[in-house]
């Protein structure tokens, strides 16, 4: 934590961060009201004492919709990514210790993966299985899983030939045992890099598709669809494109600087100013 | 090298075909037949039985896949059920619009982000270098769609320097250019920053190498050593990226479309999901499918041609 706040963007990514999980935690007691609150004679009205970022073309405040926005944002980053972290080192594992011929085959299907076009594909799913939060949670797993699998599947297959392995292995340690209990806590902290960056990912993806309709739905509030709102109105005011657009820049951001920092701080020679 | 290409051009034929076949399972197999989706709940059971007739739903279903994997290897994607038009055709009249914006935003974040990546690895540490840490990061981080509106916003709405939307009428050349600054701008951005990062990493590695060191003490002119003998071997990584990074262009120009109201196939992929015309959606997948592994491809076989180390190792 220390290395964290005496990096130089490590300290800025902390607070930003921080500051958005915060306002996720307590969204129910800082939003002045409730977000989905309809008042149609407060409509498109500008930054007042009474509405601090102004209201939406219902009149609902925009300062607590972009609030609970960001439990929407993290929640889908965090049930999303946890998923592929799990689903990813299991199939990693099983590749980097599993036969020969399941490696290869589970390969050719994470690069088949990763050579799809996501957004397209995005759209897709969204048109078979519905526009929903669930939608962007279920591509964000498919397309974010096969990262995670292999990058556990390369650590297995080095770690696999070390020598404190190798001795738990002689002793006669299971293979569930020397996976779970000697290889995995080796694996966290390039893991942790990879899951900062990828909030990003998600971030852009669930706003984006809750922006062109396909994602978080109304009236529930998300970032996307706060930020569409205010682009159907543009010409009548900027305010609500400005407000909608600022915490996306400031999450990805903060969780980009985050995963470059910790980066750094783990591997200082692979690190983006080397 | 020719072992090596007959490698990757199996493996784009094996990922094409996973592709068909999740598409196929997608919209052909689970819950929700495509047919009722598309005529929705008021159809009767003839106009469903006669849809399911025009689209083969009617035959086993190993046949429907063995027959649609095979279509569409020999480039029949079917016949869109609204225009009645062959989907190939649609979807290859949309892939050139979005071939051009991707060019464009690729281009001109290659022509900035290259040689801002070679100033600043030969100002290691100064302060244009942190600056361009920043820079990179800020960039790579932002959503295109993001920098789209915020782009339209300052430069249509308030400025009114930019058209805003559309892709210009047709023959007006001028008129379609500039509706392509703002697209090219807000899909580009983001690579200015990664391509600039690539670049520069890089070319340090490249600088410290021995046969530069020889050069230096040959007494080479510095200029000289950067451009004609660092410059070219540092740029190779990049053609990867850049080969790569053209292919998600084409998917990430979706919002991009969509935002500037310009034709492409993301904004006619967003118009099939949004009138549940299946068909066109699947064809529309399949082309920038394609389009995407043949880019990944061509830079894998670029990189083969250009690096001689790899060469000698294939």
């Amino acid at each position: 934590m220390h290395a964290l706040v005496a990096h130089p963007s490590g300290a800025f990514a902390s607070v930003c961060v921080g500051f958005l999980i915060l306002v996720a935690v307590f969204a129910p007691l800082i939003a002045p009201y409730d977000p989905t609150g309809i008042d149609i004679l407060a409509r498109l009205q500008g930054p007042s004492l009474a509405h601090p970022l102004g209201t939406d073309q219902l009149g609902r405040d925009v300062l607590s919709r972009i609030i609970f926005g960001t439990r929407t944002a993290l929640l889908a980053s965090t049930v999303a990514l946890g998923a592929s972290v799990v689903l990813g080192t299991l199939f990693g594992l099983i590749a980097g210790y599993g036969p020969r011929l399941l490696d290869k085959l589970l390969m050719l299907v994470f690069d088949s993966i990763k050579s799809l076009p996501l957004l397209i594909m995005a759209l897709a799913l969204g048109a078979v299985l519905g526009p929903s939060l669930t939608t962007v949670i279920i591509v964000v797993i498919i397309f974010t899983m096969p990262a995670y699998a292999r990058l556990v599947r390369s650590q297995a297959l080095v770690l696999k030939q070390s020598e404190y392995v190798l001795a738990a292995r002689a002793m006669g340690a299971p293979i569930t045992r020397v996976m779970f209990r000697h290889i995995l806590p080796n694996l966290f902290g390039p893991l942790i890099v990879l899951v900062c960056m990828d909030v990003t990912m998600v971030i852009t993806v669930e706003s984006g598709l809750s922006f062109i309709g396909l994602g978080t739905q109304p009236p529930s509030p998300s970032w996307g669809s706060i930020l569409n709102d205010g682009f159907s109105f543009i010409r009548q005011g900027s305010f609500l494109v400005i407000a909608a657009g600022l915490p996306i820049v400031v999450a990805t951001i903060g969780f980009n600087f985050l995963g470059e920092a910790i980066r750094d701080i783990l591997d200082p020679k692979s690190g983006s100013r080397s | 090298m020719i072992w090596y290409t007959a490698q990757r051009l199996l493996w784009s034929v094996a990922v094409m075909t996973i592709t068909i076949s999740v598409l196929f399972c997608l919209i052909y197999v689970i819950p929700g037949d495509p047919v009722s989706m598309a005529l929705g709940p008021r159809a009767t059971e003839a106009m469903r039985s006669e849809l399911m007739t025009r689209m083969g739903l009617d035959r086993p279903v190993l046949e429907q896949l063995w027959r649609f994997i095979a279509n569409a290897f020999t480039g029949d994607l079917g016949t869109d059920m609204w225009s009645r038009q062959p989907i190939s055709r649609i979807a290859l009249g949309a892939l050139p619009h979005t071939l051009l914006l991707a060019t464009l935003g690729i281009g001109w974040a290659a022509l900035i982000g290259i040689p801002l990546g070679c100033w600043t690895a030969l100002r290691r540490d100064g302060l244009a270098d942190r600056l361009l840490g920043v820079f990179s990061a800020v960039t790579i981080a932002l959503p295109s769609f993001v920098v789209a509106i915020y782009g339209l916003l300052i430069f249509s709405v308030q400025l009114k320097w930019l058209p805003a939307l559309g892709a210009g009428a047709a023959g007006d050349i001028a008129d379609q250019a500039r509706r392509l600054i703002l697209p090219s701008f807000a899909i580009g951005l983001g690579w200015v920053g990664f391509l600039a990062r690539m670049v520069r990493a890089s070319m340090i590695e490249v600088l410290s190498e021995n046969h530069i060191r020889m050069l230096r003490a040959f007494g080479l002119r510095e200029s000289r050593i950067v451009l004609r003998y660092a410059l070219p071997i540092a740029v190779i990584p990049t053609v990867t990226i850049i080969g790569m990074g053209f292919g998600s262009l084409l998917s990430g120009a979706v919002l991009i479309e969509i935002v500037f109201n310009r034709p492409g196939i993301g904004k006619l992929t967003y118009d099939a999901v949004m009138s549940r015309n299946f068909p066109l959606l699947t064809g529309c997948v399949l082309v920038t499918t394609a389009c995407y592994v043949l880019c990944t491809v061509a830079a894998d076989l670029m990189v083969a041609r250009l690096d001689p180390r790899i060469r000698k190792s294939l």
